[in-house]
């Protein structure tokens, strides 16, 4: 379990825009572990989302050099990867159960499995009794919950998550965040978690990657010192609010005089 | 209340307030003073079909118009719309002209085509597609790239096929953008065949209206409208009876 899965090193890329060339993202290097849960954090457009697409294999990168999986780990970026966008991109023709098999329909996967693999995940994300119904039915929350499903329908090794929780509500958004780490130890999955939420970074992850941009650098790799299983009242901790206040110190968000600095000027990118 | 009931009195109030209509012009045109030729009521409409003007041979051809030049309308924009989709640069090309033949009111090319093809029942259906299958043509080419970016790129990780985005995403997400530029078409496509009869025809009810108004006889007049409606109503019917078969209760989405 704590051999590399991800290894990360000195990424580079750059985006062409009206002729001109930028750098959406330099220096990045980090690992994650086989299992692991691992937050990235940051202002918006400061590449985070260019990071999960070259892990995806969307986006392709200039510099530094990308490792998924080893030699006992074997990884197939056809199948081994699952995806969850802020939006659930739910096919809103398609009931609960339907939308939850795309994968293992393009996959080809043999379809007796894949039913009742869906139907065990539905469970596992408590939307069992909704297999029969057409997205707009459904909760913010419960389509989200859905496209978690489907993210895991063709047991993929690694679960790429772009800011999943960010268009609910607060309330929402919190159970959402017990629920993922529930489905998380009962999955084992190797989850890299995208976020502009600090308090989510730190309330999910065993580490922290902080990023500031104008291009997204990597400014630390926080390692979150707290035991699972996480709960609500954690965030009361000092533990707790000694990581998020040096996350906002990164990201040049402090209490203290002064302006809270120009990253959010600078970030133009996404 | 259960589901079958709420249906049946949704159409029952459907009929109802159809009938009150009719029911109303009967009574209007009795008690006022208004001459037979001016406004016939809707007893003297229906007597009007046991005049031998014809009434089946000429709604048939009518019909035939409609069906055809609409059936024609949805292939070939259907058709366009799947090639423009898949050849970018096909669609780069002509969708600015495609736009620009949309502006032409085609009303205006019909005795263009009677010149061009003389006329008869092949250039009314002519004259129904060209006025309709622009609108078919269009929305299904918008339907077809309504795909969310993030959606292509989640199954592209998944190294779908072009086929498998097009047959499970792309496709029957156009669908009902596909439907509402099809219902907006059948109202086109009958004005189309009508036109094309009153330019220059020897039947259909198109025809059928210029003679009867040269005779004054309102009543078969408005027979032939209420005919050419059916015609209307007929084929709209088809239309939502497919989308129901093909989008079914996702379709109030769009």
């Amino acid at each position: 379990m704590s051999e590399s899965f991800i290894q990360l090193s000195d990424l580079r890329k750059t985006f062409k825009s009206r002729g001109e060339e930028f750098l959406a993202v330099s220096e990045v290097t980090f690992d994650v572990k086989a299992g692991e849960l691992v937050s990235v954090v940051g202002p918006s457009g400061c590449g985070k989302t260019t990071i999960l697409k070259i892990l995806a294999g969307i986006h392709t990168y200039e510099g530094g050099s990308v490792n998924i999986g080893s030699q006992t780990n074997p990884f197939d970026p056809s199948k081994d990867i699952g995806m969850v966008f802020q939006q659930p991109l739910l096919l809103k023709w398609r009931k609960i159960l339907g939308n939850v098999l795309l994968p293992a329909e393009i996959l080809g996967l043999p379809r007796k499995e894949s039913l009742d693999r869906a139907r065990y995940l539905l469970e596992m994300v408590g939307l069992q009794g909704f297999e029969d119904k057409y997205p707009h039915e459904l909760s913010g929350g419960m389509q989200q919950r859905t496209a978690i499903a489907r993210a895991l329908i063709h047991d993929p090794k690694l679960v790429l998550m772009d800011e999943p929780f960010g268009a609910l509500d607060a309330l929402t958004r919190e159970k959402m965040n017990l629920e993922l780490l529930r489905i998380w130890k009962e999955s084992r999955k190797t989850i890299l978690f995208v976020t502009h939420g600090i308090q989510e970074a730190v309330f999910l992850g065993s580490r922290v990657i902080v990023l500031t941009c104008g291009p997204a650098r990597m400014a630390d790799n926080i390692t979150i010192d707290l035991p699972y299983p996480r709960l609500l009242e954690m965030k009361t901790h000092d533990e707790f609010g000694k990581y998020t206040r040096l996350i906002y110190k990164h990201l040049g968000m402090e209490d203290s005089e002064g302006s809270p600095s120009a990253i959010t000027e600078a970030c133009r990118i996404d | 209340m259960n589901e079958i009931s709420k249906q049946a009195r949704r159409y029952g109030m459907i009929v109802l307030v159809h009938l009150g209509v009719v029911i109303l012009w009967q009574l209007g045109v009795s008690i006022s003073n208004i001459p037979d030729y001016v406004m016939p009521s809707a007893g003297a409409t229906l007597l009007s079909l046991g005049e031998d003007y014809g009434w089946v041979h000429n709604t048939y051809v009518t019909a035939v118009e409609v069906f055809g030049g609409y059936g024609l309308a949805v292939v070939v924009g259907v058709s366009m719309a799947l090639i423009f989709s898949w050849f970018r640069i096909i669609e780069t090309l002509f969708m600015p002209l495609m736009i620009s033949l949309n502006m032409i009111p085609k009303v205006a090319l019909g005795p263009l085509f009677i010149v061009w093809l003389s006329y008869g029942v092949s250039t009314n259906i002519l004259v129904a597609f060209s006025i309709c299958f622009l609108p078919i043509l269009l929305t299904m080419e918008r339907g077809l790239r309504e795909a969310d970016p993030d959606l292509i790129d989640l199954v592209r990780t998944l190294r779908a096929s072009r086929w498998q985005i097009f047959t499970k995403i792309q496709f029957p997400g156009s669908l009902p953008y596909l439907f509402s530029g099809m219902k907006v078409a059948v109202v086109l496509a009958v004005a189309g065949a009508i036109v094309g009869e009153f330019i220059a025809s020897e039947e259909g009810l198109g025809y059928l209206m210029l003679q009867v108004q040269v005779t004054l006889d309102t009543a078969a007049m408005f027979m032939a409208v209420l005919l050419i409606t059916l015609v209307g109503v007929v084929l709209y019917g088809l239309v939502l009876l497919l989308e129901y078969l093909l989008v079914g209760q996702t379709a109030k989405e769009v």
